[in-house]
Order: structure tokens, then sequence, then C-alpha cells
């Protein structure tokens, strides 16, 4: 029993010891934990201990904050393991693609312009509620967090589902949720979570910066409201979305200053969208010129980069999920082709020159999929070290799934590199989302300045 | 004997301790106390030196122990392996005679496993044993032999029949150091250090009565002994514990005696802990490709780190374990290998240098050449991969030219 204060705490506790929480703690809660030992765990102040059922804590100070203590428990036993509703959440999103987007469908829909299909959008949207996965509940979302949003776009790279769902979720969303004023956020998220509204974010310019140092395009005070001139590029299905979330300048101003949010519905006059020809045909890409193209702002003028900064980190550790589903399928296909493979009279997959390229490429994907994960796990907790464990992610996953879906075609062989086989698919999302939001080379530079280094 | 729960070992062991617990006494008498009541090994069984407990208990008795700086049974291969081993797989007069002496420290073991010619492939072993009236005659080479020099008995490998497959000729026995024919020699690795030892044997005697599980026997014992080693590698070293006292003098030479041949390992793996210290006060860190290079081991060491917290929380959940749990070993070599090419880049022309004349005097230096151990020591690199696709990803091995046939006729290195 409690030795220091007969303090008992309820059930929250007993979670707390069976999440098995140590040192991710000690920062942010007042009791420090040691490592967690036998059947309990230790403070070093006090002493938790589960006697049976029952847990007691010996601390006088407990009183504090149950409630966060078992919200930052639970985010932190997710950095490293998911839950039993998460890993059922996951089972139900790639049974449902695995119906609804196999091969045969992805190769159907990357040959057409829109890139997507109705139908499935729709259902997508209304069965499984996928756009409104982390949106709150105030907004129309389902409220739950950045980690099941992470669990859907993972099976979503892992099925190379084609659809705006990065663009309208991924991106728009978080950049509207970053952004918006209240009211703004209340008039524009509940239609992307119900997937009415398909959104997309336009930030990127052909510069090729995907930071604030690249945004020239301008929104010029006029008659009470905003015009927007200038030209957005490798915007994510930019030619078919109905919102278009755009990053622009105060003329004069540079770097981080007079930068704002604006909307622009997707058939403003003065728009000009582009389809452009993409070696990912997955992913549809658009080129956006903007000529005097009336515009609502979303925030507040002038003050977008800190949202800006925010929404480029949260697309980066979901383009991380997206890359670490991909990059485990591609493993899988090239494990299966290994066992099944026959030259000199035996499996491919026996020869250790097979065999040790698999094993590393287990290796990496493995240590992508947990940088992502605890990237994911770090939004919901409110990580103060977010901007460095999304460079983390972007940076390990593109070199993940870049070398897992080279490799893939390797192992392949001759049937790999032709246009039947599905590697090439995998291949060329690799190589896409390696640049997309900035390559790593740009990332290890932001981790460097994130850590101090 | 009050209930199993975790507060009953707790309030018994705190208890005893507080009635026994004497840093004045002896190390030996103090450890004469742990054998005869079992605190020592608590998970032994009570007939053999210990209490009988569930594993899931032992963290408390040891907890127990550190909180009032009370010294435990030796650290090393003597309780944890060799012990283990023989509780398991030895008979009960091999008990009787040889686990008290371990536990109190009398008795410090060696493992003689590995040969010049045998290194990935262990049961490949050419050390001979052959049957003479109620001994065995010994004779061969093992080598990388932790302890060598102080040990009483070794944990002998040898083959005592050479006309079945390799798996089922080798006999495993507790084997005497002491006794003319066997020499040990500390065997200099390329950084410099001489950690381990060589053992050369020339028609030395192990007896019959000696061998652990039965004769020809040996190779699932050696399994059983390895299994540890791997289990309770955190445990080859003791704790730290201040005091004063005689129990605790003699337990500090021990320890220092015992951790001599590991004070380099943190430079094997690398020491990513110095390399942004290095980079900011070399002035390096201004150089875009150091900096990429930064950030690209930190990266690896964390996510590194996390893949094992992954793996931790699955079996923490009671789920089966996932392909994160085998990879910990290969992630580490990659890891050492960043980090001394990193420091490679900061230190430059600097890293030329050693002793007192390299940079952080000498120890770059010796994290540059001991770094290559880490993807050799306790598995090779290769042979992780192998056991990774084969474990993990369920690949086919490759066709085995030698498990098949008697050993005689498998193709063998020669000796020098």
């Amino acid at each position: 029993m409690c030795r220091d204060c007969d303090l008992e705490i309820h059930p929250a506790i007993q979670m707390f010891v069976r999440l098995r929480v140590v040192a991710d703690v000690e920062r942010r809660l007042p009791i420090v934990l040691d490592r967690e030992e036998g059947g309990g765990a230790r403070t070093r102040q006090g002493s938790l201990t589960s006697i049976g059922s029952r847990c007691v804590i010996g601390l006088p100070s407990i009183a504090v904050s149950v409630r966060s203590l078992v919200s930052s428990a639970e985010a932190v036993a997710l950095k490293f393991s998911f839950s039993d509703e998460q890993e059922e959440f996951r089972r139900v999103v790639r049974q449902f693609l695995e119906v609804n987007s196999p091969a045969t469908e992805v190769r159907r829909l990357m040959e057409t312009a829109d890139g997507y299909d109705r139908a499935l959008w729709r259902q997508l949207s209304e069965e499984l509620a996928l756009p409104a996965v982390h949106i709150p509940e105030e907004y129309g979302g389902q409220g739950f967090g950045f980690a099941e949003l992470g669990i859907a776009i993972e099976e979503m790279g892992r099925a190379l589902l084609c659809a705006p769902y990065f663009a309208s979720i991924a991106l728009a969303s978080n950049a509207i949720l970053c952004a918006a004023t209240e009211t703004r956020k209340k008039e524009l998220l509940p239609g992307l979570a119900s997937g009415e509204t398909i959104a997309t974010l336009a930030v990127c310019e052909p510069s090729g910066c995907w930071d604030s140092s690249g945004i020239a395009l301008t929104a010029t005070e006029k008659s009470g409201g905003f015009e927007l001139d200038g030209v957005k590029t490798y915007v994510l299905d930019g030619h078919t979305a109905n919102l278009i979330v755009v990053v622009a300048r105060s003329p004069g101003t540079s770097g981080e200053a007079g930068l704002s949010f604006f909307t622009v519905p997707g058939d403003a006059p003065g728009l000009e969208r582009r389809l452009l020809s993409t070696i990912d045909a997955t992913r549809k890409q658009a080129r956006l010129e903007f000529t005097g193209v009336r515009a609502e702002l979303l925030g507040n003028l002038g003050e977008g980069a800190p949202a800006l900064a925010k929404t480029l980190d949260l697309a980066a550790i979901a383009l991380a999920s997206e890359m670490v589903g991909g990059a485990q399928r591609v493993l899988e296909s090239a494990v299966e082709y290994a066992k099944t493979r026959v030259q000199f009279g035996r499996p491919i997959g026996s020869f250790q020159a097979i065999k040790h390229k698999c094993a590393d490429l287990l290796l990496e994907v493995e240590l992508a999929k947990s940088a992502a994960y605890y990237a994911a796990a770090a939004v919901d907790e409110g990580d103060d070290d977010l901007p460095a464990l999304a460079s983390l992610a972007k940076a390990v996953a593109s070199e993940a799934y870049r070398k897992a879906a080279a490799e893939n075609i390797q192992i392949h062989g001759g049937v790999g590199f032709t246009w039947e086989d599905d590697a090439h698919l995998y291949f060329k999302r690799a190589k896409s989302s390696e640049v997309f939001l900035g390559d790593p080379t740009h990332h290890w530079e932001l981790l460097a300045q994130r850590w101090g280094v | 004997m009050s209930e199993l729960t975790e507060q009953g070992v707790r309030d018994e062991v705190r208890t005893w301790l507080e009635e026994h617990w004497d840093s004045n006494l002896s190390l030996r008498e103090w450890r004469e106390l742990l054998a005869d009541s079992g605190w020592g090994c608590p998970v032994w069984p009570t007939e053999w030196y210990g209490r009988g407990l569930p594993v899931a208990l032992e963290g408390v008795v040891g907890e127990e122990f550190r909180r009032v700086g009370a010294v435990g049974v030796p650290a090393g291969s003597g309780v944890w392996l060799a012990g283990a081993t023989i509780l398991e797989h030895g008979s009960d007069e091999l008990k009787r005679r040889l686990l008290r002496p371990i536990i109190t420290g009398e008795h410090m073991w060696c493992q003689l496993f590995s040969e010049p010619g045998s290194g990935s492939d262990l049961a490949g072993l050419t050390t001979r044993a052959d049957a003479d009236g109620d001994d065995f005659i010994v004779n061969g080479q093992k080598v990388w032999n932790t302890s060598a020099h102080h040990a009483k008995y070794g944990m002998l490998l040898a083959r005592t029949n050479w006309d079945v497959p390799k798996h089922r000729g080798i006999t495993y026995f507790a084997f005497e150091m002491d006794q003319p024919g066997v020499v040990v020699r500390p065997l200099r690795q390329m950084n410099g250090h001489a950690s381990f030892n060589e053992v050369f044997i020339t028609d030395a005697r192990a007896s019959a009565a000696d061998v652990i599980g039965e004769v020809g026997q040996g190779w699932p014992v050696a399994l059983a002994t390895l299994a540890h080693e791997r289990r309770l590698v955190g445990r080859l070293t003791g704790p730290r514990l201040a005091g004063e006292g005689r129990a605790l003098d003699e337990y500090r030479a021990e320890q220092a005696k015992v951790m001599e041949p590991y004070k380099w390992y943190p430079q094997r793996a690398g020491r990513v802990d110095l390399v942004v210290k290095r980079a900011q006060e070399t002035g390096r860190n201004t150089d875009p490709t150091v900096r990429q290079e930064i950030a690209k081991l930190l990266a690896l060491a964390r996510s590194s780190e996390w893949t094992s917290r992954r793996a931790g929380e699955a079996r923490g959940r009671g789920r089966p374990p996932g392909p994160e749990g085998s990879l910990g070993k290969l992630c580490s070599s990659h890891i050492a290998r960043a980090a001394a090419h990193v420091h490679t880049l900061i230190s430059g022309a600097d890293s030329m240098l050693s002793g007192d004349d390299g940079a952080e005097a000498g120890l770059i230096a010796e994290i540059l050449l001991s770094v290559p151990g880490q993807s050799i020591a306790g598995g090779t690199d290769e042979i992780q991969r192998n056991i990774i696709s084969e474990r993990a990803l369920g690949l086919p091995r490759g066709p085995a030219v030698d498990v098949g046939k008697p050993f005689r006729d498998v193709p063998k290195n020669l000796a020098k």
C-alpha cells in the first residue's frame, strides 16, 4: 500500500501503469517516473505501484492533473505502439482499400484526367468517414487524433489510392486548422469533413522552394477584398479541387513577413488551371495561374508565417506516413517474389545477395515507421520538438521508400522494369514523394537547425 | 513464506536485508549468506540456492538490494551463463558441486566456444576431446575468451565424435582451467586493447563427470548458453554501489576486474553523444556536408531507439514479436559506422593522430579503431541479415553442404 500519503488514485493510474510509460513523460508531468520494473512503475520522489487491481501512488502533489496525466500517458505510449482500437481501424481501412482500390482500379484511374473515382470518394466519405477522421467534432469531424489520420494515410499509400485525400485532408484541412479564424473554420471544415468539398493547398511556386522564402504570389487589397496575382505549381489535385487554399504575400514584403492564407473557389474567374504531366500518374498535380483572382482571407492578414510552418510540418508527417505504407508494400512484394521466383534451381530468396538486400530493406522500413509513428503521436501530444520530428520523419521515410521501391524492381529483375508489373507505380510514387514538400537534403538541414547543430 | 505478490516479496526481502546485510562482512561471507538464503538468485529453485520466484518478481528483489546498497551475486558469465546452463542441463551431482562456488564468487568461469577456424559457424569447431578411460584428452585452440585468465572453469565445447554430422558430435564440458596443457594468452585487438584471451589446449584432461548434458549432445546446451547470453547482456556487469565496508570494497575491486575488458565498448558503438559537441567546438558545424551527415546520424540513432521501444511495447502488450525486435544488432553496426564517419569529418586531419596527440586525447582515434568490432562481435552483420531474412521475412535457407554428412568429411580451415 501507499507508504507516503495513502492517496488512492482511480483507474486512470491503473491505465498509466498498464501503459508502462517511461522516460518521455518526465519533461511534462509532476511525477517523475523511473524505469518500469516488474509489475509496477517507480517514481523518483515517491512510488507508484500496482497491487492486484488497485493502484496507489505515494505523492502528495498528485492531485494535480490525472486527466492530463492520462492523456499524455496515452500519447506517449502510442509513440511506440497502437491501441487495439487503432489496429482495428487500420484493419478496416486496409480491407476497404483492398476491395475498392486494387491495382486494376489504380491503373484505370491514373489514365483519367480527374485521377479519382467520384463514387469511391463518396463511399469513402460516407461509409468510413475518412475525410472527417482527425477534424475536431465542432467542425463536423470525428475528432480522432493525428495518429489515426496517419494510419488512414499509411494505408492509402500502401494501396496507392487514387483520390484527393492527401490534398484535401493532409494539406488543406490542416492549413485551415492552423491558419483560419474560428468563423472560417466553422464555415469550411464541415464541407471537407463530409467529403463534399474537395480542397487543396497551393504553396510552392516555380522556384521550387517549400518555405516562406519561395512565396512571391501577391495578395493586393482592392475594393474591400483581395486579388491574387502569380503562379502556384505542384498543386496536388489543383485541377479538380473546388476549394483552393493559397499562401500569398502582401506586396512589398519578403521572408516571413506579410504572408497570409486565402481561399479561392476552383472555378474563380481569372484562375487558369493546367494539369501537369507527372511521372507519378496516380497523383495529379496542376499549375495554377492567378490573374486578379478575387480571394477571401482565411486567417489574419500578414500573420500567416507560423501557420505555414506548422502546416508544412504536419504535411511532412502525413507524407511520411503515406511513404511508409508504400515502402512496406514494396518490401512485401519483393519478399514474396523472392520466395517464388526460381533461378539456378532454387528460389532466388535463398541467395544471400537477395536475402541481405531484403533484410536491409526491412531495417530501413521499420526505422521509417518508427519515425513516422513517433512524429504523428507527437502532433497529438503537442510536442515542442515537432518541427524537428517532422523533418526527421520526412527525410527517413523518403530514403526508405526510394530504396525499397528501387530494390523491389531490382529483385524482380526484367519483369520489374515492365509497365505490366506494378513495381513502377510504387517507384514513381516514391520518387515523387521524395521531393514533394522538400527533398531529404532540405529536411536534413532543417533537422540540423532544429536540433541546434 | 508470505504470499507471492509483489508487495509480499518486497516485504520479505526487505526484512531479510535489514536483518542480514552487513557491509563489514567479507564479500565471500556475505555471498555464503546469499547462497544459503536464496536471495542471490531468487528465480532459481529453492533446492538450488534460489527461492523459486517467478521471473516477473525478480526485479523487485534487485530493487530492494539497490535500495539498501547491498551486494548481489557476482556479475559476469559465472552465474548468468554457466550457472543458468548447469541448472538447466547439468546433473544433480554437477549442480551440487559447481553452483554454490559460482554464487559465492569462489569460482570464476569463462566461455570456451569460438575458435580461430570457427567463427560464425560455431558448430564447425574442431577442438577435440578423445575418450581415455573415465577422462577425455582435449586438444585445440579457443579464442575471444573474456576472463579466461581469472577463470577456474571454462564452458568448453569440444568434438567427441567425428563420424556424425557437425551438430551431433559436440560435447559440453565444465573444464578445469588450472591444469598442465592449458595456456592462456592475452589477445591484442586492432585498437590496442587486450580484453580477451586465446586459450591453447594441449593434451589437457576433462573428466566424464564434468560433462554438462550428454556426450555428443552438447549443441543444444551451447544454444541454451547463447540464449542466456543474449537475454542477460545487461547483467554481465554489476551495479555501481557506493558506501563503506569490507564487502563493498571487495565488490568494487571485483567489479574493476570484471569491467576492465569492456571499457572501450562505448567507443565501439560510435559515441553518437559526442558528435554535436565536437562539431560545435571545432566549428565544423558550419560545413553543410558535415551538417547533412550529422543530421542523418542523429536521425538513425533516434529511429533505432524508437524501434527498440516499439519492440518493447509490443512485448509489454503481449503481442507477437514483430520484425522490429530482431533489427537492433544490425542497426547498431550502422550507427557505429555512421558515427565513425561523422567523427572523421569533424576531426579532419586529426583523425590520423592517436593518444595524447589525437582529438579528445585519443578518444576519437579509439572510436575509429573500435567501430569495426561492432559489426563482428556477437554475430556478424551478415549472419544478422541471414537471421532477419529467414526468421522475420521467411526467406528460404540456402542449401547447406555440411549438415548432412559426417563432420570428418566436411571441408575445414587448414591450421596455420
